[in-house]
């Protein structure tokens, strides 16, 4: 390149160009995280060469169905999102807080000295970059910060990648966080595959993104390429699986909290958690002390948790949410309306992964549509009006 | 001067205990004192999470007088594996400490007010540290009113100092019991029933209540009746309580998470869901 | 039996009661001193008077054989203490002990009861003035049965 990129400059690459980045990334150090098809899905795990991704193949997503498929062309980013998120790495299932040990002197309490790793996404979703951002308000913006989060964080090398195919159940036009990725990126990829070329058009997010692309062979954007680029964007756009209407949802949600639909949806959740495991901003955890049989030594872990369990508000006199029903309502007001009041955003991102791997199909969409569509009347205007 | 760091806030400190005071057959108080360093600072209505090794972790509120003491006290019930272990602690015995967290009681924001204080069962422990705060500055407020109520005269707390402060003439106690034997002299009803008997300017008055849920809704409606605005009565929360610093989620009672933007709440910033089921 | 009137009036349950129903209710008023463990009223007996506790403190009683007296209510200065005299079979279903020294104006149930049914407005002002108070008692019961401060 004659000039160092900047932010916002575009150029193509070719499959093996991407190969570039990704051997760019490792020897700079990075653990290299991308989708891989694995078990009947595609989820993200350690990525070395391009043909580890999942070329050729496409997602298959309603209601409570998640299948693969094979695509009639080799695109390589050419699915939506799989149950899981990049919440998995950021936000570590489980984790050890500290170690104890008991003596006659007492007792003392040990922490590990903490190695972050250093994390490159390669793949990841206008939705992700926003649900990511999400967590980072959660973790990083209260009175006390989750160092640990911090720390994995502050490295993180994301490559994005437009969605060219829009899932079966994605709404994030509804939620205005896609289908195109306009920041927290370092780069971003749409996939250009047409008469036998298969491309990418690289924008520049971030200087350390500009300072890889420029190792990696490029050549500039046509007009055509930035046009087709826009083109698939706005494809995907028009596909939307879902739509949510988030017009004053809030309010809606907050002062339904006695709405007949809460029954009706409480009749079919099984209060499994699916949808709160799959959720990339859902951050509950829950504290596990354990010990060992002498008595001598104990540790504190934390681990992933979810509204949906009995145990999740138990106070001395017993659990506050007994009911699936206060339950379900929990998770879904949380999500879509306290979220606002905590955070200054709602807390979805359109994703739909909850409606997907939901095993009786529940849609959060459909919930809220109802109770938009027959809010709950106030106890005066029930008993024959004014 | 360097200022030392602030403890990790999710690795307990070790304290031991100094001090154990039975207060009723299942409650107990205890004094703790850190192994090194002082204790660190805190304002009425806060809280500690206490770990009893190999046994787990519970929020329980301060009770101590802030002015006065190097220890942290703790008035405990057995409500639980955890709270169980902890009023069972003998003199020397060590445990976790993380804290203080939490809001606080409006002390300072009441001053040049009248105060009215209600406390329900344990519910005056946590309201002990703004007693003692007000009772020190005593002439800052207006008239001063404690109302408490419990199960039985045989299960009032901190007894001994409700009858000093009774001896004060510039506070009223009230004390009524849900019911009692005949060597029960004073009133036995609710909580509630002692407002509109209490003298005090609803207009220019923070109440300041904690107790059992069932207590304060109550409470709060009677208050309201007596023309107590919404915006100047503060409750003492409680809920599920995991990490204490607004991570876990495991506290949240609607939008707000009860150990970070409480356990020391205003009214109305939670009126439309106080009396709402299972939020 | 003017001191009686004015006395009447001054109590709380009679708040805004019109001249002419306080004169007709003062018909049927006398005044009462109950010393500390005297007892205003037992379980059982006719209920015929209800009482308007002007000063001390009156506690409800209830006691099972073998078991010391529970107190389940206390009552009042302003308050009144009675209320099975409004309903047939018109006998107290608790004990009424005087605390503490205790001066109360008893309104003889019969002559009252009577009273009413002749001049129904004076019929319709009591009962507004009692309803409020037997609500008021039944929440608090309700509240006190749950046991709020007791062990889950």
């Amino acid at each position: 390149m004659e000039h160092p990129a900047v932010k916002g400059t575009r150029a193509v690459i070719t499959c093996d160009g991407l190969q570039a980045l990704v051997d760019g990334l490792a020897a700079r150090g990075y653990q290299v995280l991308g989708p891989t098809v694995r078990d009947g899905a595609i989820v993200y795990d350690a990525i070395a060469r391009v043909h580890d991704l999942p070329a050729g193949w496409t997602d298959r997503q309603e209601a409570g169905r998640y299948y693969l498929e094979r695509r009639d062309d080799g695109a390589l980013f050419g699915f939506a999102v799989g149950p899981q998120s990049w919440k998995r790495f950021l936000h570590p299932p489980i984790e050890t807080i500290w170690t104890s040990h008991k003596s006659e002197d007492g007792i003392t309490f040990t922490t590990e000295e903490r190695t972050p790793p250093k994390y490159a996404f390669i793949g990841v979703r206008a939705c992700e970059i926003h649900a990511i951002a999400i967590q980072d308000r959660v973790f990083c913006k209260g009175p006390y910060p989750d160092v640990a989060y911090e720390m994995r964080r502050r490295d993180v090398f994301i490559v994005a990648v437009n969605c060219g195919q829009a899932g079966g159940t994605c709404f994030c036009v509804s939620m205005q966080t896609g289908p195109k990725a306009d920041s927290g990126f370092d780069l971003a990829l749409t996939e250009l595959l047409d008469d036998g070329n298969h491309d990418f058009l690289v924008e520049v997010g971030s200087e350390a993104g500009a300072e890889l692309l420029q190792r990696v062979p490029q050549r500039p954007a046509s007009d055509a390429q930035l046009a087709a680029a826009e083109a698939v964007i706005e494809r995907t756009a028009s596909r939307m699986g879902r739509r949510l209407e988030t017009d004053g949802i809030k309010e809606l949600l907050q002062s339904n909290l006695n709405h007949p639909r809460w029954d009706e949806v409480a009749e079919r959740c099984l209060s499994c958690g699916n949808c709160t495991m799959v959720c990339p901003t859902c951050f509950c955890t829950t504290i596990e002390d354990h010990s060992d049989l002498a008595g001598a030594s104990a540790e504190r872990v934390r681990k992933w948790d979810s509204c949906f369990t009995m145990d999740f508000s138990f106070i001395h006199s017993g659990s506050v949410r007994k009911t699936a029903r206060s339950r379900y309502r929990q998770w879904m007001t949380h999500k879509l309306a306290s979220w606002i009041d905590q955070f200054g955003t709602s807390g979805c991102v359109g994703c739909g992964r909850c409606i997907t791997w939901c095993p009786v199909g529940i849609d959060i969409t459909a919930e809220a549509a109802a109770i938009r569509a027959a809010p709950y009347a106030l106890k005066g205007e029930q008993h024959g009006g004014s | 001067m360097a200022v030392p760091p602030l403890p990790d806030p999710l690795v307990p400190q070790v304290y031991r205990v100094d001090q154990v005071r039975r207060e009723l057959s299942d409650t107990v108080t205890l004094e703790l004192t850190p192994r090194s360093g002082s204790r660190p600072t805190f304002e009425a209505g806060q809280f500690n999470m206490l770990y009893v090794f190999g046994v787990g972790e519970v929020p329980i509120s301060m009770s101590g007088d802030r002015a006065n003491g190097a220890a942290f006290v703790h008035t405990v019930r057995d409500v639980g594996a955890v709270s169980g272990a902890i009023t069972k602690l003998e003199v020397g015995a060590t445990v976790g400490l993380r804290g203080p967290f939490g809001t606080n009681w409006p002390v300072a924001a009441a001053e040049g007010s009248d105060v009215v204080i209600v406390a329900g069962g344990l519910g005056l422990a946590p309201l002990r540290p703004a007693i003692y705060d007000i009772l020190a500055n005593r002439r800052r407020y207006g008239r001063v009113v404690i109302l408490l109520g419990t199960r039985n005269p045989n299960d009032m707390l901190y007894r001994h100092e409700l009858e000093r402060w009774r001896q004060r003439l510039d506070v009223d106690i009230e004390v009524t019991v849900d019911h009692a034997n005949p060597d029960w002299h004073g009133h036995v009803g609710v909580v509630p029933a002692l407002i509109p008997r209490a003298d005090f300017d609803p207009h220019d008055t923070v109440a300041l209540v904690c107790g059992p849920e069932v207590m304060m809704r109550f409470t709060v409606s009677a208050l309201r009746d007596a023309g107590v605005p919404a915006d100047r009565i503060y409750l003492s929360m409680e809920r599920n309580m995991k990490c204490a610093i607004g991570l876990c989620g495991h506290c949240q009672f609607g939008p707000t998470f009860v150990c970070k933007d409480g356990p020391v709440i205003r009214f109305d910033r939670i009126a439309d869901i106080f009396a709402a089921r299972e939020v | 039996m003017e001191g009686l009137e004015r006395i009447l009036r001054e109590h709380a349950f009679f708040e805004g009661f019109s001249a002419e129903h306080s004169q007709l209710v003062s018909g049927c008023a006398r005044n009462h001193l109950f010393n500390a463990g005297q007892y205003l009223f037992r379980e059982g007996e006719p209920a015929n008077e209800f009482f308007l506790i002007r000063h001390g403190r009156v506690a409800l009683e209830i006691v099972a054989p073998g078991q010391t007296p529970i107190v389940i209510a206390t009552v009042g200065e302003g308050e009144t203490v009675g209320a099975s005299w409004l309903v047939p079979p018109y006998r107290w279903t608790f004990d009424a002990r005087a605390v503490e020294l205790t001066r109360a104006i008893g309104i003889d149930a019969t002559c009252l009861r009577g009273k009413c049914e002749t001049d129904h407005h004076l019929g319709y002002e009591m009962m507004k003035r009692f309803l409020p108070i037997l609500v008021k008692r039944l929440h608090a019961t309700r509240l006190q049965i749950l046991d709020v401060y007791g062990k889950r």
